[in-house]
């Protein structure tokens, strides 16, 4: 019977840990954390719950309050979206575990409002991904995105500019999306996806849904950081503070990119329009503008933000060459940056922690924190992309992908991105490893934290060893669903 | 005919203009709310039809030719409150910013924030 619910149960979870956390956390701020982990881990049990549901039984469908498609807002379980809401509960639960500290430290006894705020946001990533229906992503795009401005802005001083950059970005990129979406309406008068992917062959050809595409893939495009519409990005990552950072960086981008992929290849399908070619060429200037970007940094964070903007173009490029094995590739490399992503920011903050300064070459974390360092290797492993480490096997699939749709430019995107990678996880690792330590006794962080970075740097590993069995089982039906 | 998709694209344009071109973030907040409202127009007039009355059922035979589209309106009124809120969490920040820094120009704000990073944390 609880099968049936599986579409909306993580959705439910999180929501209902947010109210409890809110309510309880004021009264005693000690429980706020073992309660919001305890939500957020449940969710991230019934996410996977969903993903060997859906391999199981193939996809499942849930009529929200009763009310039935078309009419009603639905919540689809299918390949693709019980894999993207596992991905983006599993990583919150980790980054979650290992925000205790410094959540403590920088809230004091606030600190239920950034666990309610935390589980809020990860609700609208995940009611983002279980949608059925067009306005009710909206909704959920918003609900993310003002719980991130909130959290973004924590941290004070110059974190406060960057979340209103971050706001005004994000508003008119889901403005955009809203307008998008008014202007399908318009046309079809549905705003089931289903329903709209059944009504869009009629009417492509209508100047009316050109202007819906563009507005809906901008406005995504926006909220994922696509460059060049990554502006926001930047100055957010590197003024958040340490856990916001870690779970923004890991899951928030994703599930925008998540419903770019959705929409262009799922929806609306607009086969007529170059849009693939738009996120192949989008996809490869970011990677390689990026990656140099991120070279040129001294901070820490902020080359770890235009590195985040070089992967993500690796992700559209996996949107735009548009094979089975591409966009196969395009969901693994989700997961892959989710974890890795996540995992160094957790390491930069530890670093910070133990006294040490966010510059690349000053980190200073010597060999006086083993495990922080040992992280930082393989999440710089899986970033350049060496096996055994997951991100050796996304990109080695969109390599793939390009050889087969010969494109030499993107087969050289690429592999540059990678060397850029390699030189500046270098630089990041290398300070880690070989700089003598500027100050008395730095130590690794305290257990929660090395729990949850000793998970994502576990996944890491893991996603590697099954990544082919995940591409079976998981990705190729996903984006088999496309074609 | 078509006048009220005009206003609502003027709306459109002069929110985001207002956005880039000026240099107050209270400026560019008040460009981003209409902005937002004129997508809500937008919505509103595709609901219009000529000759059409109001979406309200009354005893007797219903005809749904009659009526108004009442979607739109409920998705604006959603559309509406996630505008309050982003309205609110946006003058929450500019009141902090102000508050630590003094200014809501861009400009000065970015100066104030660098000369803040280069001296060392108390």
């Amino acid at each position: 019977m609880i099968r049936a619910q599986l579409p909306v149960l993580p959705l439910v979870l999180t929501l209902a840990g947010a109210l409890l956390v809110s309510m309880l956390g004021i009264v005693r701020p000690r429980v706020a954390w073992p309660l919001a982990v305890t939500a957020v881990g449940a969710a991230a049990l019934a996410a996977v719950a969903g993903v060997v549901d859906v391999v199981a039984h193939g996809t499942r469908r849930y009529a929200v309050g009763g009310w039935p498609p078309p009419w009603g807002i639905e919540v689809v379980l299918d390949p693709l979206s019980s894999f993207m809401a596992a991905v983006v509960a599993c990583v919150a639960t980790a980054t979650l575990i290992a925000a205790r500290r410094p959540a403590a430290q920088l809230y004091g006894h606030t600190v239920a409002a950034f666990y309610a705020l935390a589980l809020v946001a990860v609700t609208g990533f995940l009611g983002i991904i279980a949608s059925g229906d067009m306005f009710n992503v909206f909704v959920f795009l918003e609900i993310a995105a003002i719980a991130s401005y909130a959290l973004v802005a924590s941290a004070g001083g110059a974190a406060l500019a960057a979340a209103f950059r971050y706001l005004v970005l994000g508003t008119v990129g889901a403005s955009f999306y809203l307008l998008g979406v008014g202007l399908l309406y318009a046309l079809t008068g549905t705003l089931n996806m289903a329903d709209l992917a059944a009504r869009v062959p009629a009417v492509s050809g209508s100047p009316l849904f050109v202007g819906g595409v563009g507005f809906v893939l901008v406005g995504l495009a926006i909220k994922m950081g696509l460059f060049p519409l990554h502006g926001w990005l930047p100055d957010a990552y590197t003024h958040a503070p340490t856990p916001v950072t870690a779970l923004l960086a890991g899951v928030a981008t994703k599930a925008a990119a998540y419903a770019l992929a959705r929409m262009v290849w799922y929806v609306l399908r607009p086969m007529e329009l170059p849009v693939p070619l738009v996120l192949t060429w989008a996809g490869m200037a970011a990677i390689v503008i990026g990656g140099v970007l991120a070279l040129r940094q001294r901070d820490a964070r902020r080359m770890l933000a235009y590195s985040s903007v070089s992967q993500l173009g690796y992700i559209a490029l996996g949107f735009g060459l548009a094979t089975p094995v591409a966009l196969a590739g395009a969901y693994l490399h989700v997961l892959n940056h989710a974890v890795m992503k996540a995992s160094l920011f957790l390491v930069v903050g530890a670093a910070v922690a133990a006294g040490g300064r966010p510059l690349v070459g000053a980190l200073g974390l010597g060999r006086h924190m083993p495990v922080t360092a040992a992280c930082a290797l393989v999440a710089a492993i899986s970033m350049i992309g060496l096996p055994p480490a997951g991100g050796f096997f996304s990109k080695w699939y969109l390599l793939q992908a390009a050889v087969d749709t010969s494109r030499p430019l993107a087969v050289a995107a690429i592999l540059v991105g990678s060397l850029l990678a390699a030189a500046y996880m270098y630089r990041f690792t290398e300070a880690i490893w070989a700089a003598p330590a500027g100050h008395a006794g730095p130590s690794d962080p305290p257990a929660s934290m090395q729990v949850g970075l000793l998970t994502l740097a576990a996944a890491t590993l893991a996603i590697g060893l099954a990544s082919a069995a995940l591409m079976d089982a998981v990705l190729l039906p996903a984006a088999a669903g496309a074609f | 005919m078509n006048y009220p998709y005009w206003v609502a694209i003027g709306l459109l344009m002069l929110g985001l203009y207002t956005m880039v071109a000026h240099r107050n973030l209270t400026k560019k907040l008040i460009g981003m709310s209409i902005f937002q409202t004129a997508i809500i127009l937008f919505f509103l007039v595709v609901s219009i039809k000529r000759g059409a009355t109001l979406p309200i059922v009354v005893p007797g035979p219903v005809e749904a030719a009659a009526y108004m589209n009442p979607l739109p309106h409920a998705l604006m009124l959603t559309a509406i409150v996630v505008m309050a809120a982003t309205s609110g969490v946006a003058l929450a920040i500019l009141i902090r910013l102000h508050a630590r820094y003094g200014t809501l120009e861009e400009d000065v704000l970015a100066e104030r924030i660098a000369a803040e990073a280069d001296e060392p944390a108390p």
